[in-house]
């Protein structure tokens, strides 16, 4: 499998009096057809590591560190025409909310048969057998006549499809899905990721899945990347990780959510917040809520140490067979 | 930690078996107004005849999709909205008619967390007064209010000399929102209805909170509702649960019962779309095609049939009564109901 997608040591930083170091050098790699699930909480840096791929921060405030190269192209180094051309025929995105994805104005179709227009040229009634085909192919029923509808007439799940439509109408190789789900109903998002897998293997897709939601990572996702404080502390394949986590944070997090069967059972909370992004620690971030904190902890960050597929950035890891 | 609280506790007035919440027939539409012709456009049936019983110092989870009228129900019962009809009794004494418990009596006795923790703090109030507010308007002298206050804040996790100052917006979500677990707690409520209270917070934030309601509910002899989209917390939390579907109760039952035998064909689908965490058993199919439908003039019958891979055309005809199936386990389905006429009924 060869990589679609290298991103190397990519700092992002939000300017101002008080910068805001979101992203702190997070390298990864995804492979073509291969689905990356970024797990994380909020503001751990996951959409906005998302979001740089497609460099859709406001330039005038984002400094980009690192390199970001996506099917040979080097992303921070292009110029707006060159990301006009990049956005949507080689990576698209989905995001969390469709209703402010879409133009309220224009009919969803239309939205559709215009990206089409745009990026391969052909003329406005293939544009339109196109859209239709594409709303079919995502499962939205009756096609033909919900090309003519509004996004405020569709529901969440029937938006999410349309979005999931426009975001692969010029058939990417890449796909960037910001917590596509989160908003929906579980019935609704088991449809939705059930689609996903489905076009994702129909289409040899690349998929970069963010979420908070072990659960959904886990239906989604081939290998998985867990964040913190900007930084990527582990990643490995999503069986491996599940059920032999090596960071103390991937640890609790697993043990903080509630599954299946756990009344009765104390939950066992990770004390503390995370910590502010405009003040990070020089250690270790996650170091004054982990029990296996030591003074090496403190002094510097653990560096990320990458082998045998698996990746993790701790000085006392859990799981022995990945200890650096 | 001390229980004696400065507001008188209400006081167990029904006795341990008199269920603290018994609603019957809850109902409320809301109408769409009429159209151009004064031809009448119909309303929305956010909930259609609910009856809810909570016994004392338990918890019942309340569960369904977006738009099933879960937190209708919530601010029904809190009278934030009026019922069209039905009759709420809370402690064995009958909610806003002559001779009952009035509104404001009920209010301090029952409360609300929503979702929301930072739209439900005044921005401009520090946490400390927020709390004492309550109090203070149902005439706790302020240094009284501000004592308990303070007080509560140490209860719910909060130093009260670190945090007592401090505006939400210096908060994060999770202690913003023990901060509304601890306003609610002010009044020394015996309900205290949690709608979707920590959807929004982090995993391992969520944990401290959920951690923290089990420890008050014990410690304060508290009883929930609690209502949430997440099958798995409500497992955690509810003694009882409740499934809703477009404003209607399907199924009712003890947690455990309800998740190992589901009897409604709605509750089954709802249970197999939570994803499994078993990276070797991924969901192959839908359990439910389709999104929740709208709540607007539902068709007569069976509401859930368009959806329900079970449906016959007896449950176009008749709306499904609710069938006892076991201890406090009924269900809302004509297969339940071997005299129904659906084939499949046992």
């Amino acid at each position: 499998m060869s990589n679609l997608i290298t991103v190397s040591d990519l700092t992002v930083t939000f300017g101002g009096a008080r910068p805001v170091h979101a992203v702190n050098g997070v390298s990864f790699t995804v492979g073509t057809g291969e689905v990356l699930g970024l797990l994380g909480e909020s503001g751990c840096g996951k959409s906005v590591t998302l979001r740089s791929l497609i460099r859709l921060h406001p330039p005038r405030r984002t400094t980009y560190g690192g390199r970001i190269e996506v099917d040979g192209q080097d992303i921070l180094g292009m110029d707006e025409e060159q990301l006009c051309r990049y956005r949507g025929a080689v990576t698209s995105m989905i995001f969390q909310e469709p209703l402010l994805a879409f133009d309220p104005v224009y009919s969803i179709g239309r939205q559709i048969g215009e990206a089409i227009r745009r990026h391969t040229g052909i003329d406005a009634r293939a544009a339109e057998a196109e859209a239709i085909r594409l709303l079919d192919r995502v499962q939205i029923p009756q096609a033909a006549k919900r090309y003519h509808a509004y996004p405020h007439e569709m529901s969440g799940g029937m938006r999410q499809r349309a979005m999931i439509a426009l975001a692969l109408s010029c058939r990417p190789k890449l796909l960037l899905a910001d917590e596509p789900t989160t908003a929906l109903d579980a019935t609704v998002q088991i449809q939705i990721l059930l689609l996903l897998r489905e076009l994702q293997r129909e289409m040899g897709l690349s998929i970069i899945f963010v979420t908070h939601d072990i659960g959904v990572a886990v239906e989604i996702s081939d290998r998985v990347a867990v964040m913190y404080a900007g930084r990527i502390i582990e990643q490995g394949p999503i069986a491996d990780i599940i059920s032999a986590p090596a960071h103390p944070y991937t640890q609790g997090l697993l043990a903080s959510t509630v599954t299946q069967n756990m009344r009765g059972s104390r939950l066992e909370a990770i004390p503390g917040a995370p910590p502010d992004l405009a003040n990070l620690p020089v250690g270790c971030a996650f170091a004054d809520r982990c029990r296996q904190a030591s003074a090496q902890c403190r002094a510097a960050p653990p560096p990320y140490d990458s082998r045998l597929g698996r990746g993790l950035a701790c000085f006392h890891p859990l799981t022995e067979s990945v200890a650096p | 930690m001390s229980t004696d609280l400065l507001l008188p506790t209400a006081e167990d007035r029904g006795g341990p078996a008199q269920p603290i919440l018994l609603v019957k027939g809850l109902r409320k539409y809301f109408p769409l107004g009429s159209s151009l012709f004064g031809r009448n456009r119909g309303a929305v049936h956010a909930v259609d005849g609910v009856d809810i019983t909570v016994p004392k110092r338990t918890t019942l989870g309340i569960v369904g999709e977006s738009g099933c009228g879960k937190s209708t129900t919530a601010r029904l019962l809190t009278r934030l909205i009026e019922p069209d009809d039905g009759e709420v009794i809370f402690d064995g004494e009958a909610v806003g008619t002559h001779g009952g418990i009035s509104i404001k009596e009920l209010r301090r006795n029952l409360q609300l967390v929503f979702q929301d923790s930072f739209a439900s703090l005044n921005p401009r109030m520090t946490i400390e007064r927020a709390i004492a507010f309550g109090p203070q308007v149902h005439g706790l002298p302020a240094k009284e209010a501000v004592e308990r206050s303070r007080d509560l804040l140490g209860r719910v996790g909060l130093e009260p000399n670190r945090f007592g100052g401090r505006y939400p917006h210096e908060l994060s979500g999770g202690q913003r929102q023990r901060v509304n677990i601890a306003r609610a707690l002010a009044f020394n409520p015996r309900l205290i209805i949690l709608d979707e209270s920590v959807s929004a917070l982090d995993k391992s934030v969520q944990a401290q909170v959920l951690n923290l309601l089990m420890d008050l509910k014990d410690e304060l002899k508290l009883t929930y509702l609690f209502i949430s989209h997440d099958l798995n917390v409500v497992q955690y939390i509810s003694d009882h649960v409740m499934v809703m579907y477009l404003g209607q109760v399907v199924e009712v039952g003890p947690v455990e019962e309800v998740y190992r035998h589901p009897r409604h064909p709605y509750t089954q689908a709802l249970l197999s779309a939570v994803p499994s965490l078993d990276p070797h058993h991924r969901t192959e199919r839908t359990p439910l095609t389709g999104d929740p439908p709208n709540p607007i003039n539902p068709p007569p019958g069976c509401r859930f049939r368009d959806r329900c891979p079970k449906a016959h055309a007896v449950c176009a005809s008749i709306a499904p009564p609710s069938v006892v199936v076991g201890t406090d386990h009924s269900v809302a389905c004509l297969m339940a109901d071997p005299a129904s006429g659906h084939p499949d009924a046992i």
